[in-house]
Protein backbone atom coordinates (compact mmCIF):
# COMPACT_ATOMS: atom_id res chain seq x y z
CA UNK A 1 0.00 0.00 0.00
CA UNK A 2 1.40 3.40 -0.96
CA UNK A 3 0.89 6.17 1.53
CA UNK A 4 -1.56 8.95 0.68
CA UNK A 5 0.31 11.28 3.01
CA UNK A 6 3.99 11.06 3.73
CA UNK A 7 5.55 13.50 6.18
CA UNK A 8 9.35 13.34 6.18
CA UNK A 9 11.41 15.15 8.79
CA UNK A 10 9.20 18.19 8.79
CA UNK A 11 9.86 21.18 11.00
CA UNK A 12 8.44 24.63 11.42
CA UNK A 13 10.27 27.56 12.90
CA UNK A 14 8.67 30.97 13.42
CA UNK A 15 10.06 33.60 11.06
CA UNK A 16 12.91 35.83 12.18
CA UNK A 17 16.39 35.01 13.39
CA UNK A 18 16.27 32.81 16.45
CA UNK A 19 12.56 32.19 15.85
CA UNK A 20 11.05 29.60 18.14
CA UNK A 21 10.63 26.13 16.69
CA UNK A 22 7.03 24.93 16.91
CA UNK A 23 7.46 21.58 15.18
CA UNK A 24 10.68 19.58 14.97
CA UNK A 25 11.61 16.59 12.84
CA UNK A 26 8.19 14.96 12.49
CA UNK A 27 7.91 11.75 10.46
CA UNK A 28 4.76 9.78 9.71
CA UNK A 29 2.74 8.43 6.85
CA UNK A 30 -0.95 7.72 6.46
CA UNK A 31 -2.49 5.28 4.00
CA UNK A 32 -6.00 4.98 2.57
CA UNK A 33 -8.51 3.81 5.17
CA UNK A 34 -6.23 4.83 8.01
CA UNK A 35 -6.98 7.43 10.66
CA UNK A 36 -3.91 8.85 12.30
CA UNK A 37 -4.81 10.67 15.48
CA UNK A 38 -2.42 13.42 16.49
CA UNK A 39 -2.81 13.66 20.23
CA UNK A 40 -1.18 16.21 22.47
CA UNK A 41 -1.59 19.05 24.91
CA UNK A 42 -2.41 22.58 23.80
CA UNK A 43 0.64 24.07 22.13
CA UNK A 44 2.26 20.69 21.45
CA UNK A 45 2.36 21.41 17.69
CA UNK A 46 -0.48 19.20 16.43
CA UNK A 47 -2.46 21.93 14.70
CA UNK A 48 0.73 23.42 13.31
CA UNK A 49 1.65 20.01 11.87
CA UNK A 50 -1.79 19.80 10.23
CA UNK A 51 -1.41 23.24 8.68
CA UNK A 52 1.99 22.31 7.30
CA UNK A 53 0.34 19.53 5.31
CA UNK A 54 -2.01 21.79 3.35
CA UNK A 55 0.51 24.63 3.39
CA UNK A 56 -1.53 27.06 5.43
CA UNK A 57 1.93 27.20 6.99
CA UNK A 58 5.09 26.57 4.98
CA UNK A 59 7.41 23.92 6.42
CA UNK A 60 10.85 25.33 7.18
CA UNK A 61 12.39 21.86 7.09
CA UNK A 62 11.66 18.48 5.59
CA UNK A 63 9.34 17.35 2.88
CA UNK A 64 5.67 16.38 2.59
CA UNK A 65 4.22 14.16 -0.11
CA UNK A 66 0.50 13.93 -0.86
CA UNK A 67 -0.57 11.16 -3.23
CA UNK A 68 3.08 10.61 -4.13
CA UNK A 69 3.84 14.21 -5.09
CA UNK A 70 5.79 16.74 -3.08
CA UNK A 71 3.65 19.60 -1.85
CA UNK A 72 6.45 22.09 -2.20
CA UNK A 73 6.11 22.40 -5.94
CA UNK A 74 2.32 22.28 -5.99
CA UNK A 75 0.17 25.38 -6.36
CA UNK A 76 -1.08 25.81 -2.75
CA UNK A 77 -4.67 26.52 -3.82
CA UNK A 78 -4.88 23.44 -6.03
CA UNK A 79 -3.24 21.41 -3.28
CA UNK A 80 -5.82 22.50 -0.70
CA UNK A 81 -8.74 21.82 -3.03
CA UNK A 82 -7.53 18.25 -3.15
CA UNK A 83 -7.40 17.90 0.64
CA UNK A 84 -10.49 17.95 2.86
CA UNK A 85 -10.20 20.34 5.80
CA UNK A 86 -12.45 20.41 8.85
CA UNK A 87 -11.93 22.81 11.78
CA UNK A 88 -13.46 23.05 15.23
CA UNK A 89 -15.34 26.28 14.54
CA UNK A 90 -16.61 24.82 11.24
CA UNK A 91 -16.42 28.18 9.47
CA UNK A 92 -19.52 27.82 7.31
CA UNK A 93 -20.20 30.88 5.15
CA UNK A 94 -23.21 32.58 6.78
CA UNK A 95 -24.35 34.22 3.52
CA UNK A 96 -24.36 30.91 1.61
CA UNK A 97 -27.08 28.29 1.74
CA UNK A 98 -26.12 24.81 2.92
CA UNK A 99 -26.06 23.71 -0.70
CA UNK A 100 -23.67 26.53 -1.65
CA UNK A 101 -21.48 25.80 1.35
CA UNK A 102 -21.15 22.11 0.58
CA UNK A 103 -20.71 22.68 -3.13
CA UNK A 104 -17.99 25.30 -2.78
CA UNK A 105 -14.89 23.36 -3.79
CA UNK A 106 -16.61 21.65 -6.75
CA UNK A 107 -17.77 25.10 -7.90
CA UNK A 108 -14.25 26.50 -7.56
CA UNK A 109 -13.10 23.51 -9.59
CA UNK A 110 -15.54 24.41 -12.33
CA UNK A 111 -18.04 21.55 -12.09
CA UNK A 112 -21.33 22.07 -13.94
CA UNK A 113 -24.22 23.24 -11.69
CA UNK A 114 -26.09 19.98 -12.27
CA UNK A 115 -23.17 17.89 -11.17
CA UNK A 116 -22.59 20.08 -8.10
CA UNK A 117 -26.26 19.81 -7.09
CA UNK A 118 -26.24 16.02 -7.43
CA UNK A 119 -23.04 15.77 -5.42
CA UNK A 120 -24.45 17.99 -2.66
CA UNK A 121 -27.55 15.78 -2.33
CA UNK A 122 -25.37 12.71 -2.15
CA UNK A 123 -23.17 14.24 0.56
CA UNK A 124 -26.02 15.55 2.70
CA UNK A 125 -27.51 12.07 2.69
CA UNK A 126 -24.11 10.64 3.54
CA UNK A 127 -23.80 12.80 6.69
CA UNK A 128 -27.37 12.02 7.70
CA UNK A 129 -29.17 15.23 6.73
CA UNK A 130 -32.22 15.17 4.46
CA UNK A 131 -31.29 17.18 1.33
CA UNK A 132 -34.88 18.33 0.75
CA UNK A 133 -35.03 19.84 4.22
CA UNK A 134 -31.53 21.25 4.52
CA UNK A 135 -30.12 22.22 1.10
CA UNK A 136 -31.86 25.61 1.00
CA UNK A 137 -31.29 26.61 4.62
CA UNK A 138 -28.63 28.93 5.94
CA UNK A 139 -26.07 27.98 8.60
CA UNK A 140 -27.68 30.02 11.41
CA UNK A 141 -30.76 27.80 11.22
CA UNK A 142 -28.74 24.69 12.13
CA UNK A 143 -27.63 23.25 15.46
CA UNK A 144 -23.95 22.86 16.31
CA UNK A 145 -23.98 19.15 15.46
CA UNK A 146 -25.73 19.74 12.15
CA UNK A 147 -23.25 22.46 11.26
CA UNK A 148 -20.30 20.18 11.84
CA UNK A 149 -21.97 17.48 9.71
CA UNK A 150 -22.09 20.13 6.99
CA UNK A 151 -18.44 20.88 7.71
CA UNK A 152 -17.58 17.22 7.08
CA UNK A 153 -19.78 17.06 3.96
CA UNK A 154 -18.09 20.18 2.61
CA UNK A 155 -14.63 18.69 3.17
CA UNK A 156 -15.65 15.55 1.28
CA UNK A 157 -17.24 17.44 -1.61
CA UNK A 158 -14.56 16.98 -4.26
CA UNK A 159 -13.82 13.44 -3.02
CA UNK A 160 -10.28 14.14 -1.77
CA UNK A 161 -8.12 11.15 -0.81
CA UNK A 162 -6.91 12.94 2.32
CA UNK A 163 -8.87 14.55 5.12
CA UNK A 164 -7.39 16.89 7.75
CA UNK A 165 -9.53 17.36 10.84
CA UNK A 166 -8.61 19.82 13.59
CA UNK A 167 -10.59 18.98 16.74
CA UNK A 168 -13.75 18.80 14.66
CA UNK A 169 -16.01 17.66 17.51
CA UNK A 170 -14.34 19.70 20.26
CA UNK A 171 -16.98 22.42 20.50
CA UNK A 172 -19.99 20.09 20.64
CA UNK A 173 -21.95 19.01 23.70
CA UNK A 174 -20.89 15.56 25.02
CA UNK A 175 -23.91 13.67 23.65
CA UNK A 176 -23.72 15.17 20.16
CA UNK A 177 -19.96 14.64 20.22
CA UNK A 178 -20.28 10.90 20.87
CA UNK A 179 -22.97 10.68 18.20
CA UNK A 180 -20.76 12.35 15.61
CA UNK A 181 -17.70 10.32 16.62
CA UNK A 182 -19.60 7.06 16.02
CA UNK A 183 -21.01 8.25 12.75
CA UNK A 184 -17.65 9.46 11.61
CA UNK A 185 -16.14 6.07 12.42
CA UNK A 186 -18.77 4.32 10.29
CA UNK A 187 -18.31 6.87 7.52
CA UNK A 188 -14.55 6.40 7.54
CA UNK A 189 -14.90 2.61 7.38
CA UNK A 190 -17.09 3.08 4.33
CA UNK A 191 -15.13 5.75 2.49
CA UNK A 192 -11.59 4.61 3.28
CA UNK A 193 -10.00 8.05 3.23
CA UNK A 194 -6.60 8.78 4.69
CA UNK A 195 -7.39 10.92 7.74
CA UNK A 196 -5.25 12.99 10.08
CA UNK A 197 -7.31 13.80 13.13
CA UNK A 198 -6.08 16.30 15.73
CA UNK A 199 -7.48 16.08 19.25
CA UNK A 200 -6.49 16.45 22.89
CA UNK A 201 -9.18 13.98 23.97
CA UNK A 202 -7.58 10.55 24.56
CA UNK A 203 -10.89 8.67 24.45
CA UNK A 204 -11.76 10.23 21.12
CA UNK A 205 -8.28 9.37 19.88
CA UNK A 206 -8.51 5.75 21.00
CA UNK A 207 -12.00 5.38 19.51
CA UNK A 208 -11.24 6.83 16.09
CA UNK A 209 -7.54 6.24 15.54
CA UNK A 210 -6.12 3.27 13.73
CA UNK A 211 -2.86 4.76 14.94
CA UNK A 212 -2.01 7.34 17.57
CA UNK A 213 0.76 9.88 17.20
CA UNK A 214 1.54 11.66 20.43
CA UNK A 215 3.04 15.13 20.16
CA UNK A 216 4.95 16.78 22.94
CA UNK A 217 6.80 20.09 22.69
CA UNK A 218 6.78 20.04 18.90
CA UNK A 219 8.04 16.49 18.53
CA UNK A 220 6.26 13.27 17.72
CA UNK A 221 7.24 11.28 20.82
CA UNK A 222 5.12 8.19 20.19
CA UNK A 223 3.60 6.59 17.10
CA UNK A 224 1.71 3.31 17.22
CA UNK A 225 -1.62 1.51 17.42
CA UNK A 226 -4.10 2.32 20.19
CA UNK A 227 -3.11 -1.03 21.77
CA UNK A 228 0.55 -0.04 21.81
CA UNK A 229 -0.36 3.39 23.11
CA UNK A 230 -2.17 1.89 26.11
CA UNK A 231 0.91 -0.19 26.95
CA UNK A 232 3.48 2.51 26.30
CA UNK A 233 5.77 3.47 29.14
CA UNK A 234 6.45 6.93 27.73
CA UNK A 235 5.71 9.43 30.49
CA UNK A 236 3.57 11.64 28.22
CA UNK A 237 1.49 8.61 27.14
CA UNK A 238 1.04 7.64 30.80
CA UNK A 239 0.05 11.22 31.65
CA UNK A 240 -2.68 11.17 28.99
CA UNK A 241 -3.94 7.73 29.95
CA UNK A 242 -4.08 8.65 33.64
CA UNK A 243 -5.96 11.85 32.85
CA UNK A 244 -8.56 9.84 30.95
CA UNK A 245 -8.96 7.13 33.59
CA UNK B 1 -43.68 85.82 3.93
CA UNK B 2 -44.24 82.19 4.85
CA UNK B 3 -42.03 79.39 3.65
CA UNK B 4 -44.74 77.96 1.39
CA UNK B 5 -45.33 81.32 -0.21
CA UNK B 6 -41.60 81.65 -0.76
CA UNK B 7 -41.43 78.29 -2.51
CA UNK B 8 -44.52 79.08 -4.57
CA UNK B 9 -42.93 82.25 -5.89
CA UNK B 10 -39.45 80.83 -6.37
CA UNK B 11 -40.17 77.24 -7.31
CA UNK B 12 -37.87 77.19 -10.32
CA UNK B 13 -34.91 78.58 -8.41
CA UNK B 14 -35.55 76.32 -5.40
CA UNK B 15 -35.73 73.19 -7.54
CA UNK B 16 -32.60 74.25 -9.36
CA UNK B 17 -30.69 74.61 -6.10
CA UNK B 18 -32.03 71.27 -4.86
CA UNK B 19 -30.81 69.70 -8.10
CA UNK B 20 -27.37 71.25 -7.68
CA UNK B 21 -27.25 70.03 -4.11
CA UNK B 22 -28.14 66.48 -5.12
CA UNK B 23 -25.59 66.61 -7.90
CA UNK B 24 -22.81 67.65 -5.51
CA UNK B 25 -23.67 64.94 -3.00
CA UNK B 26 -24.18 62.11 -5.49
CA UNK B 27 -21.03 62.82 -7.53
CA UNK B 28 -18.85 63.23 -4.46
CA UNK B 29 -20.22 60.14 -2.71
CA UNK B 30 -19.81 57.98 -5.80
CA UNK B 31 -16.23 59.23 -6.17
CA UNK B 32 -15.55 58.62 -2.47
CA UNK B 33 -16.88 55.05 -2.79
CA UNK B 34 -14.73 54.48 -5.87
CA UNK B 35 -11.65 55.60 -3.95
CA UNK B 36 -12.56 54.56 -0.42
CA UNK B 37 -13.65 50.93 -0.89
CA UNK B 38 -10.48 49.87 -2.77
CA UNK B 39 -8.43 51.79 -0.20
CA UNK B 40 -10.19 49.97 2.63
CA UNK B 41 -9.53 46.62 0.93
CA UNK B 42 -5.88 47.59 0.55
CA UNK B 43 -5.65 48.36 4.27
CA UNK B 44 -7.00 44.91 5.08
CA UNK B 45 -4.11 43.43 3.04
CA UNK B 46 -1.34 45.81 4.13
CA UNK B 47 -1.38 46.16 7.93
CA UNK B 48 1.52 48.63 7.83
CA UNK B 49 -0.48 51.19 5.84
CA UNK B 50 -3.36 51.22 8.28
CA UNK B 51 -2.12 53.84 10.72
CA UNK B 52 -0.80 56.42 8.22
CA UNK B 53 -3.82 56.23 5.91
CA UNK B 54 -6.53 56.14 8.57
CA UNK B 55 -4.61 58.81 10.46
CA UNK B 56 -4.51 61.05 7.40
CA UNK B 57 -8.22 60.53 6.72
CA UNK B 58 -8.93 61.32 10.38
CA UNK B 59 -7.00 64.58 10.16
CA UNK B 60 -8.90 65.56 7.00
CA UNK B 61 -12.14 64.97 8.85
CA UNK B 62 -11.14 67.42 11.59
CA UNK B 63 -10.52 70.39 9.26
CA UNK B 64 -13.48 72.74 9.66
CA UNK B 65 -15.45 72.47 6.43
CA UNK B 66 -15.55 76.18 5.68
CA UNK B 67 -11.76 76.31 6.11
CA UNK B 68 -11.27 73.33 3.80
CA UNK B 69 -13.28 75.00 1.05
CA UNK B 70 -11.21 78.14 1.62
CA UNK B 71 -7.92 76.23 1.45
CA UNK B 72 -8.91 74.60 -1.84
CA UNK B 73 -9.80 77.77 -3.72
CA UNK B 74 -6.22 78.93 -4.46
CA UNK B 75 -5.01 75.46 -5.47
CA UNK B 76 -4.39 74.82 -9.17
CA UNK B 77 -6.39 72.11 -11.03
CA UNK B 78 -8.55 70.99 -8.11
CA UNK B 79 -9.28 74.44 -6.71
CA UNK B 80 -10.91 77.58 -7.95
CA UNK B 81 -14.45 78.83 -7.57
CA UNK B 82 -17.24 76.44 -8.52
CA UNK B 83 -18.57 72.92 -8.23
CA UNK B 84 -15.21 71.22 -8.76
CA UNK B 85 -13.72 72.62 -5.58
CA UNK B 86 -16.84 71.72 -3.65
CA UNK B 87 -16.77 68.14 -4.94
CA UNK B 88 -13.12 67.70 -3.97
CA UNK B 89 -13.88 68.92 -0.44
CA UNK B 90 -16.93 66.68 -0.16
CA UNK B 91 -14.92 63.64 -1.30
CA UNK B 92 -12.31 64.39 1.37
CA UNK B 93 -15.06 64.37 4.00
CA UNK B 94 -16.78 61.26 2.72
CA UNK B 95 -13.57 59.25 2.50
CA UNK B 96 -12.93 58.49 6.17
CA UNK B 97 -16.20 56.70 7.04
CA UNK B 98 -16.03 54.67 3.83
CA UNK B 99 -12.38 53.62 4.14
CA UNK B 100 -12.71 52.89 7.84
CA UNK B 101 -15.89 50.87 7.50
CA UNK B 102 -14.60 48.88 4.53
CA UNK B 103 -11.51 47.97 6.48
CA UNK B 104 -13.44 47.25 9.69
CA UNK B 105 -16.07 45.19 7.88
CA UNK B 106 -13.43 42.96 6.33
CA UNK B 107 -11.37 42.74 9.54
CA UNK B 108 -14.45 41.63 11.48
CA UNK B 109 -15.19 38.62 9.28
CA UNK B 110 -15.13 35.55 11.53
CA UNK B 111 -11.55 34.16 11.47
CA UNK B 112 -12.96 30.62 11.27
CA UNK B 113 -14.78 31.54 8.05
CA UNK B 114 -11.58 32.94 6.61
CA UNK B 115 -9.55 29.92 7.68
CA UNK B 116 -12.12 27.53 6.23
CA UNK B 117 -12.07 29.42 2.95
CA UNK B 118 -8.30 29.39 2.75
CA UNK B 119 -8.14 25.77 3.85
CA UNK B 120 -10.51 24.78 1.07
CA UNK B 121 -8.21 26.35 -1.47
CA UNK B 122 -9.79 29.72 -2.19
CA UNK B 123 -7.37 32.26 -3.62
CA UNK B 124 -7.11 35.62 -1.90
CA UNK B 125 -9.22 37.12 -4.67
CA UNK B 126 -11.94 34.46 -4.37
CA UNK B 127 -11.99 34.90 -0.61
CA UNK B 128 -12.35 38.67 -0.99
CA UNK B 129 -15.06 38.64 -3.65
CA UNK B 130 -17.08 35.60 -2.55
CA UNK B 131 -16.75 35.87 1.22
CA UNK B 132 -15.19 38.97 2.74
CA UNK B 133 -16.91 41.70 0.72
CA UNK B 134 -20.42 40.16 0.93
CA UNK B 135 -20.02 39.66 4.67
CA UNK B 136 -18.62 43.18 5.11
CA UNK B 137 -21.28 44.76 2.85
CA UNK B 138 -23.55 45.78 5.74
CA UNK B 139 -20.74 47.63 7.50
CA UNK B 140 -19.52 49.17 4.23
CA UNK B 141 -23.01 50.46 3.41
CA UNK B 142 -23.26 51.89 6.89
CA UNK B 143 -20.09 53.86 6.12
CA UNK B 144 -21.56 55.05 2.82
CA UNK B 145 -24.74 56.07 4.64
CA UNK B 146 -22.80 58.13 7.18
CA UNK B 147 -20.71 59.68 4.40
CA UNK B 148 -23.83 60.63 2.43
CA UNK B 149 -25.54 62.22 5.42
CA UNK B 150 -22.38 64.20 6.23
CA UNK B 151 -22.16 65.15 2.54
CA UNK B 152 -25.71 66.57 2.47
CA UNK B 153 -24.84 68.80 5.40
CA UNK B 154 -21.40 69.89 4.26
CA UNK B 155 -22.67 70.58 0.74
CA UNK B 156 -24.66 73.54 2.11
CA UNK B 157 -21.31 75.25 2.61
CA UNK B 158 -20.45 74.70 -1.06
CA UNK B 159 -22.43 77.86 -1.77
CA UNK B 160 -19.55 79.78 -0.17
CA UNK B 161 -17.27 78.78 -3.05
CA UNK B 162 -19.86 79.45 -5.69
CA UNK B 163 -20.90 75.83 -6.22
CA UNK B 164 -24.59 76.52 -5.64
CA UNK B 165 -26.87 74.12 -3.82
CA UNK B 166 -29.29 74.76 -0.98
CA UNK B 167 -26.60 76.62 0.92
CA UNK B 168 -27.26 79.58 -1.37
CA UNK B 169 -30.52 80.27 0.51
CA UNK B 170 -28.85 79.79 3.87
CA UNK B 171 -25.98 82.19 3.16
CA UNK B 172 -28.37 84.71 1.61
CA UNK B 173 -30.70 84.37 4.59
CA UNK B 174 -27.87 84.87 7.06
CA UNK B 175 -26.59 87.98 5.28
CA UNK B 176 -30.01 89.68 5.19
CA UNK B 177 -31.16 88.22 8.54
CA UNK B 178 -34.20 86.47 7.04
CA UNK B 179 -35.31 83.33 8.88
CA UNK B 180 -37.61 82.22 6.11
CA UNK B 181 -34.79 82.30 3.63
CA UNK B 182 -32.48 80.34 5.96
CA UNK B 183 -35.23 77.79 6.48
CA UNK B 184 -35.84 77.56 2.74
CA UNK B 185 -32.34 76.13 2.43
CA UNK B 186 -32.00 74.31 5.72
CA UNK B 187 -35.30 72.43 5.75
CA UNK B 188 -34.95 70.60 2.40
CA UNK B 189 -31.30 69.87 3.26
CA UNK B 190 -32.38 68.25 6.51
CA UNK B 191 -35.13 66.27 4.78
CA UNK B 192 -32.65 65.17 2.13
CA UNK B 193 -30.30 63.92 4.84
CA UNK B 194 -33.11 61.98 6.52
CA UNK B 195 -34.20 60.46 3.22
CA UNK B 196 -30.65 59.38 2.36
CA UNK B 197 -30.25 57.93 5.84
CA UNK B 198 -33.47 55.94 5.60
CA UNK B 199 -32.89 54.69 2.07
CA UNK B 200 -29.30 53.56 2.61
CA UNK B 201 -30.32 52.08 5.95
CA UNK B 202 -32.64 49.75 4.04
CA UNK B 203 -29.78 48.64 1.78
CA UNK B 204 -27.59 48.15 4.83
CA UNK B 205 -30.09 45.86 6.56
CA UNK B 206 -30.33 43.77 3.43
CA UNK B 207 -26.74 42.68 4.16
CA UNK B 208 -27.11 41.89 7.85
CA UNK B 209 -26.11 38.22 7.78
CA UNK B 210 -26.97 36.15 10.80
CA UNK B 211 -24.17 33.96 12.03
Amino acid sequence: MTAVLDVRGVGYRLPGTGGRSLVTDVHFSVGAGETLVLLGRSGSGKTTTLKLVNRLLEPTEGEIHVAGRTTREADPHRLRRGIGYVIQDVGLFPHFTIEQNVGLVPRLEGWTPGRVAARVRELLTLVGLDPDRFAGRRPHELSGGQRQRIGVARALAADPPLLLMDEPFGALDPITRVELQREFKRLEERLGKAVVFVTHDVREGLLLGTRIGLMHEGRLVFLGTPQEFRQSAHPECRAFLEAAA
Amino acid sequence: MSLLEFYARNSREALGLLGEHLFLVVISTVAAVAIGVPLGILLSRRPGWRRPILGFANVCQTIPSLALFGFLIPLPFIGGVGARTAIVALVVYALLPIVRNTYTGIANVDPAVREAGRGMGMTDRELLVMVELPLAAGVIFSGIRVATVIGVGVATIAAAVGAGGLGVYIFRGVSVVDDTLILAGALPAALLALAADGLLGLVERRFAWRT
